[in-house]
């Protein structure tokens, strides 16, 4: 059972990288979502007791090896956010799809934020809006991102609360 | 399936542990960049994602070439030929100069100049950060690339490697916010360095007095003085001088020559101070471009053109 759910997180996070990566026209680069820190917000939510900060963090130096950016600059970033995720999980999850999509904007926006920290102290931080653009993205996507990581679980995995 | 109370630390705690790892993590790799090997680590892991999100542009590469025409093939290899032949003309002229000069050198018994080794990398179809300029290329440690590894393409230097994984590398354009490239102008031989500034369309010069013979127009190739980059390579034209004389020194900007975002094959270089190391570690066959002065495939317009200063 448990072996199901540890596919299913390894499959959806493996597309996640990939969503990442993946080339897009020039005008589109800014708005990509940030899938990666979505899909693993979703599994944060959905088993707590399995995905926890560690998977989080691990994820997050995936990510930095991937952006060539600073090791531990995304991987703070998600360790902060996946932590809150945790201790609210049960409150985000009797939430409306609207209700949730507006904390994950903020949740977002704080790693983008934390990201943007680290890079400016590190001297290369970009100077535009743009740059909070993956916020917007990610929290109009997250209905749809919710509803086809539910399916997806059921089908893979088995639900569970704990 | 774990029980409620048997859990661990509390995960407030591991929080905190991760924080503070991150921490760590960050300052070791930006103070002393001693991180290289668990960067290649993760990165295996990261390679079969690379692979499958370039797979499709590959295939579609491939069935390119498979399923063209005859008569495009035809066509295509023609128009090769000619340019094979031209640029066969033009190169025995560079013979004949590399040779005049190597004599000159030696009159002058200054240093001889090495060839450069050259390996073609493919860039993997892979979008990184938006607001860096990095490009993964096909080729890593297993083929001897090295960290500050210079790559150009038929157009000019494009940048260098920062990051070396076994199979794949990962490399800073000359465009990046945290790249710069020391240059001089061809016609003049005044020296700067170039900055990148974020954009793939212009370079920064700084730091050019207002009385310096520079025009719109001027090339700019590399000088070769950090050690990083080898010389007299083209690197940028310059395109715009603002001379303001309320500023210390003059706004220049110039158009990188090299394709930063449509290329997909760069020429690796490896400068005297780092020979290609075992080329029986090479892939077979086509890819490995040595003695360049010899063939004609792939060289670089302006290489070794002068070598005067």
């Amino acid at each position: 059972m448990a072996a199901n759910n540890f596919k299913a997180a390894t499959l959806t996070i493996f597309v996640a990288f990939m969503l990442a990566i993946m080339p897009l026209p020039e005008w589109a680069i800014e708005f990509r979502p940030d899938w990666v820190t979505l899909v693993v917000i979703y599994w944060a939510m959905a088993l707590p007791a399995r995905t926890g900060v560690t998977l989080a963090w691990l994820a997050g130096l995936m990510l930095d090896v991937s952006h060539g950016a600073i090791l531990g600059q995304n991987a703070l970033g998600l360790v902060l956010v996946i932590y809150i995720v945790h201790i609210q999980h049960q409150r985000l999850r009797v939430a409306s799809l609207l209700q949730q999509a507006i904390v994950i904007f903020f949740l977002l926006l704080l790693k983008q934020l934390i990201v943007l920290w680290v890079s400016g102290i590190v001297g290369h931080a970009p100077h535009t809006w743009l740059y909070f653009m993956p916020c917007v993205t990610g929290a109009l996507l997250w209905p749809w991102i919710y509803i086809i990581m539910r399916d997806i679980q059921r089908k893979l995995g088995y639900t569970t609360t704990y | 399936m774990q029980t409620l109370f048997l859990r661990g630390p509390s995960i407030t705690l591991r929080m905190i542990i991760l924080v503070i790892m991150s921490i760590i993590l960050m300052t070791a790799d930006h103070r002393w960049q001693h991180l290289d090997t668990v960067r290649n680590t993760l990165s295996y892991l990261l390679y079969p994602v690379e692979y499958v999100v370039d797979l499709p542009i590959r295939l579609y590469y491939w069935s390119e070439e498979t399923l063209s025409s005859h008569r495009t093939l035809l066509k295509e290899n023609r128009q090769l030929k000619d340019l094979q032949l031209q640029s066969r003309v033009q190169l025995q002229k560079l013979d004949i100069l590399e040779k005049e000069n190597e004599r000159l050198r030696q009159l002058l018994s200054a240093t001889p100049k090495t060839t450069e080794d050259q390996l073609i990398a493919e860039i993997v179809a892979v979008d990184v950060d938006p607001y860096r300029h990095f490009i993964v290329l096909n080729k890593g440690a297993r083929h001897g690339v090295y960290k500050g590894q210079p790559i150009i393409d038929a157009h000019g230097v494009m940048g260098q490697i920062v990051y070396v994984n076994a199979m794949s590398s990962t490399a800073m354009l000359i465009s990046d916010v945290s790249h710069a490239i020391p240059v001089q102008i061809d016609r003049t031989g005044l020296r700067s360095v170039a900055f990148g500034t974020g954009q793939t369309d212009y370079l920064d010069l700084r730091h050019i007095p207002h009385n310096a013979d520079i025009r719109v127009g001027d090339k700019l190739i590399s000088s070769g003085l950090g050690e990083r980059f080898p010389r007299n390579y083209p690197v940028a034209l310059i395109t715009r001088i603002n001379r303001d004389t309320g500023e210390t020194f003059v706004d220049v900007r110039a158009e990188p020559l090299a394709q930063l975002d449509t290329s997909r094959e760069v020429l690796l270089v490896w400068t005297q101070n780092h020979q290609q190391p075992m080329p029986e570690l090479e892939q077979p066959g086509e890819t490995t471009v040595e003695e360049p002065a010899e063939e004609v495939v792939e060289q670089a317009p302006g290489e070794d053109v002068d070598g005067s200063e």
